[in-house]
């Protein structure tokens, strides 16, 4: 997959992926690939949440060693 | 303006003592509408906090003036950012200390009664999780029943009360939570019993509960008497304290009875569950006071914050003691069954000793409600 830009909040607890994550999408274009690694398991339900919330898509999320993974599409 | 903690402590005598709370819950819906902090006079707004990542504006003229604002989250970063805006923006805010996390493990501990010849009974009410444990102290001497995880608060309630832990029991196999009573057992010396029937794949030492075991706590020999109440588990044990008292573990609750289907025999467990609600416990006397392990809503806290009923009474209002045909129990313990407490397969697996998860994980284990009864 095709990732427009690359995040790594590891490490970091709630909210602080989730506000990472908006931050940069920000930067993005409608259309681009935003690709998260995250630690924080609330991410598990609270990023697919606040995609949808915010209009973004999830084309496809992992996990992986306790990394979770998603691939977030700009709406 | 400022932002304040409030500690699950606070949170809790606002819940016995019907004080007016408004409570602005963060996290997203889905987790919201599982569980939440519960309380007669306690209003509600949930918004999760990636809805508030630009600003809280819109959700100001929702909160209250006269009125303490509460902001909850699942640990606590989310619910402070939201709080800190808030208190930005000129109110008076609260969040939850530790969030629902802390709220999950906050047990008050409230004396139900004295006991006959000197002592006391004590109820350890777990509101966030519904969960309630007890301990029983008389003369120097005590004993707990369903003891939940959190080893520190009874041990230090012990050390308050100058007495020694003697006896650890476990009324069955727990599903919904983990178990402190290995624990405890372990590091006071006290003797840990769990049912035999419960514990054939349990992995350390233990005492087996055998029908009519009678243990007597302190100088004044109070009883502490097992009744064997198989149906939620098969070898679920009922306790009889200082002949007054009915610890009815997870067999009978104010409003509602145990389900049969956690250790996945359910079918096999109704007859068990009829026979010990309309048998063994029609033989007691309608004068003991009912005790159960869980509650399920906190319409079934007393106004000193104790959960607890005559058993005449719920012989004459509970719905699972009043079904007449076998049949249509049946149909009511074995369809339309709540969901299953959160990881609950994991959890027995702890309970029996056979994994070991940290802290933080046997926390992730028991989010949510206890989910033990059918209704």
């Amino acid at each position: 997959m095709n990732s427009t830009k690359v995040l790594d909040v590891k490490g970091m607890s709630c909210p602080m992926p989730i506000v990472r994550t908006k931050k940069e999408m920000d930067t993005l274009s409608s259309g681009d690939i935003l690709e998260v690694h995250a630690t924080d398991q609330g991410a598990l339900a609270d990023m697919p949440a606040w995609a949808n919330a915010a209009g973004h898509t999830i084309i496809k999320q992992k996990e992986d060693a306790e990394v979770l993974t998603f691939f977030i599409q700009k709406g | 303006m400022t932002m304040m903690k409030m500690t699950a402590a606070q949170v809790a005598r606002k819940v016995i003592d019907n004080q007016p709370l408004f409570i602005l819950d963060v996290r997203n819906h889905d987790a919201y509408e599982d569980w939440k902090i519960e309380g007669h006079n306690f209003e509600y707004l949930n918004i999760p906090y990636f809805e508030l990542l630009d600003g809280v504006d819109n959700v100001l003229s929702k909160l209250p003036i006269d009125q303490d604002v509460l902001v909850v989250c699942a640990k606590e970063g989310s619910s402070i950012m939201v709080a800190e805006m808030i208190a930005e923006a000129g109110r008076n805010v609260f969040y939850l200390e530790g969030g629902m996390k802390s709220w999950s493990s906050y047990l008050e501990p409230i004396k139900v009664g004295d006991l006959r010849g000197g002592g006391e009974l004590y109820q350890f009410v777990r509101l966030g999780k519904g969960c309630l444990s007890y301990m029983i102290i008389s003369e120097g001497e005590a004993a707990i029943i369903d003891a939940v995880r959190f080893t520190d608060v009874f041990r230090n309630f012990a050390i308050e009360k100058n007495v020694d832990i003697k006896h650890v029991f476990d009324t069955h196999l727990h599903a919904d939570h983990i178990s402190g009573g290995r624990l405890i057992a372990e590091a006071t010396g006290a003797t840990y019993y769990l049912p035999q029937k419960d514990a054939e794949e349990v992995v350390f030492d233990y005492t087996a509960i055998e029908d009519a075991l009678t243990v007597k706590i302190g100088a004044a020999q109070i009883n502490v008497s097992a009744l064997y109440s198989p149906g939620h588990t098969i070898g679920s044990t009922s306790f009889i304290i200082d002949g007054k008292y009915l610890l009815s573990g997870d067999i009978l609750f104010i409003d509602s009875i145990g389900r049969p289907d956690l250790a996945g025999l359910a079918e096999d467990w109704v007859g068990d569950l009829r026979e010990t609600l309309n048998i063994r416990y029609r033989e007691l006397t309608e004068e003991l006071i009912v005790l159960p392990s869980h509650f399920m809503n906190i319409d079934e806290l007393n106004a000193d914050g104790t959960i607890a009923k005559r058993l005449g009474h719920l012989f004459a209002e509970n719905h699972g003691l009043n079904i007449e045909s076998e049949e249509a129990f049946r149909h009511t313990v074995t369809d339309n069954l709540p969901p299953q407490p959160n990881a609950y397969q994991q959890i027995r697996q702890v309970n029996m000793g056979k994994i070991s998860p940290n802290f933080d994980e046997q926390t992730e284990m028991e989010i949510g409600p206890n989910r033990c009864a059918v209704r």
